[in-house]
């Protein structure tokens, strides 16, 4: 309603998106495999049960630490056999670590996407609001350096040991706090540029009200790099909660996570390395085709740095 | 600096699990709780508590671990040696690869090192330390056999093992390191390779090496060493997981053992001196510019 009266007084909205945008998409290489990639362990994760797994958690003491493909034949009630395979293995407690790794996709999942979401919107009000409004800024900002002068694994560490209870909530939020001011240092330089535009004095002086101008002039400058900064922050969580899983800190051990089973396997790498070794072609898999999106996205939506790097 | 300390202080003792109830152990009765809590002070007002712990800082003194029954000042310097020559080592050794890497990558801009330099630094960014540590220690721990697996030496003890054992997680380490300043100098180097006077000086007939190091390198090294202080953030995080992975002693491993245990005070004690460390480095990048380019003055 308000774009609608600004238009009728004669102000030039910012013009629509170049039709062209969207179909610079197919050629860029790195998006497409990330994306790939990605979507693959997004449908690994939603089809866990049907992916001839069997329950991550059943501990089974006869199979212990079985080599990837042991066979095994499993006797029924009813008298009827049939023969599992451990494709990848069994730990040291007879967990099937093939399940364990595919069950794991999801944890690695939620912490990823719901830390990135979070803290980009903690990130994009705070931001906002101290790019915005000047006698916030100070404030904010030396809060937000005394944050960052923390190594980010460090401080996640740290937070995790506060709480009573570890779990993945936990885990999430100890993963979001040194993320935020990442966000908010980035929200606020493009708040600071743009605030000086002249569409935004414009608005300002035709009487709009602050809430206004943030969202509608301000706001859509930020989606950009927010989109990109987003998926380099799903990778890093991802990274920091299999860190934190490895080093016993992290969501408990009992729960499937790449972290949990490399933590699990340490004991006896030296005899079964396939404990770590197949989480973490996952895991790695995983971060570098989120980066990789993100590398892509940040090409896509800013060609300014395509040409510099 | 001081938000660091408020903010470590209240992190720390805000929602935390009750650590007198964890010394106490599962037998102890409520009385036995009550006492032990007593003595530790912990049952005074939270505001007094950080005046009485910040004043002890300032002294030097980072109070007693609840947990191992030393003071912490003592169980940090136990274990800062290892920690020391594994960030130092990691720090060299990044550099040394690293430079070189990014000089040539931006020279032969497209070539194969060019490309290799590129994917590696997309690589190094997404595989965890401690996947490569493992890597490492397979291939040449166990499946080679060429260096220990595991463990620390102390230099006092002979400098033979304990290069040999620092081999593994100094590589480890570095290779995320690597990739960070690899790009930086690359991209850095790159653009004061298109500059007028990098084309002057090759216009006056000097030899290629000279040009990229007295007239490339030289111009590009801020934002290099400005990477070089970031990442220290990153080598931090990283000697947490590599002293896991290789069972070295250090301040690394402290901290995850004091966060297991919520002994408060060292892990005060670590994060605080962490990013003393990471701030005071930083500082000292900024004073460096001075040096690498005369225009910047404070």
């Amino acid at each position: 309603m308000n774009g609608a009266r600004l238009e009728a007084v004669g102000v030039a909205m910012p013009a629509a998106r170049p039709a062209g945008r969207s179909w610079r998409l197919p050629r860029n290489r790195s998006v497409w495999i990330g994306a790939t990639l990605f979507s693959l362990v997004v449908a690994i994760a939603v089809l866990a049960p049907y992916l001839g797994t069997t329950d991550p958690s059943a501990i089974d003491p006869v199979a212990r630490n079985k080599r990837p493909g042991a066979e095994r034949v499993i006797r029924h009630d009813d008298g009827r056999r049939s023969i599992a395979t451990y494709r990848m293995g069994t730990d040291s407690l007879g967990r099937d670590v093939y399940s364990r790794v595919v069950y794991g996709s999801r944890v690695s999942l939620i912490v990823g996407i719901s830390v990135a979401l979070i803290s980009v919107a903690i990130g994009l009000v705070i931001g906002l609001a101290s790019g915005y409004i000047r006698w916030l800024d100070g404030i904010v900002m030396r809060v937000m350096d005394g944050l960052m002068s923390i190594p980010a694994i460090l401080l996640a560490i740290a937070l995790v040991s506060l709480s009573r209870g570890t779990g993945l909530r936990t885990v999430i939020v100890a993963i979001v706090i040194p993320e935020v001011p990442r966000v908010v240092r980035l929200v606020r330089a493009v708040v600071l540029t743009v605030r000086e535009e002249p569409y935004v004095e414009a608005a300002r002086a035709l009487g709009a009200p602050t809430l206004t101008v943030l969202a509608r002039h301000v706001l859509p400058n930020t989606v950009a790099p927010l989109v990109v900064q987003g998926t380099f922050v799903c990778a890093a969580a991802i990274l920091v909660e299999a860190i934190l899983s490895f080093l016993g800190v992290g969501i408990p051990p009992e729960t499937p996570t790449w972290g949990n089973i490399m933590a699990e396997g340490r004991a006896l790498f030296r005899i079964f390395p396939h404990n770590i070794l197949f989480p973490s072609i996952f895991l790695a898999a995983m971060v570098l085709a989120v980066n990789m999106l993100g590398d892509g996205l940040r090409d896509l939506l800013d060609p300014r740095v395509r040409k510099q790097i | 600096m001081a938000v660091v300390a408020v903010f470590v202080f209240l992190l720390l003792r805000m929602t935390a699990g009750d650590p007198a109830a964890i010394i106490a152990g599962d037998n102890a009765t409520a009385r036995d709780v009550a006492d032990i809590r007593e003595k530790l002070g912990l049952n005074q007002p939270i505001a007094q508590q950080f005046v009485i712990w910040i004043g002890r800082i300032l002294r030097g003194d980072f109070g007693e671990s609840f947990f191992f029954k030393r003071t912490v000042a003592d169980l940090i310097a136990a274990r800062l040696e290892p920690t020391l020559a594994l960030a130092t080592c990691t720090l060299v050794l990044a550099v040394l690869i690293a430079v070189p890497l990014g000089v040539t990558a931006a020279y032969k801009r497209g070539s194969w090192i060019d490309r290799f330099v590129m994917g590696l630094s997309v690589l190094g960014f997404s595989v965890p330390a401690f996947v490569i540590g493992y890597a490492l220690m397979y291939t040449f721990a166990i499946h080679l056999a060429w260096l220990p697996v595991q463990g620390y030496q102390r230099l006092a003890d002979g400098l033979g093992g304990f290069i040999q054992r620092l081999i593994l997680p100094s590589f480890t380490l570095a290779i995320i390191y690597v990739a960070l300043i690899a790009r930086i100098t690359r991209a850095s180097v790159l653009e004061v390779l298109g500059a007028d006077h990098v084309r002057t000086a090759r216009a006056k007939g000097l030899a290629e090496l000279p040009v990229l190091l007295r007239h490339a390198l030289r111009n590009a090294s801020v934002p290099i060493v400005t990477v070089i202080g970031f990442g220290v953030a990153v080598l931090i995080g990283g000697v947490v997981v590599t002293e896991s992975v290789f069972a070295i002693p250090g301040l690394g491993r402290l901290t995850v053992d004091a966060v297991l245990a919520r002994d408060y005070p060292t892990v005060q004690a670590v994060v605080l001196l962490f990013s003393a460390a990471y701030v005071m480095i930083n500082l000292l990048v900024d004073l460096t510019y001075t040096l690498l380019d005369p225009r910047i003055r404070y």
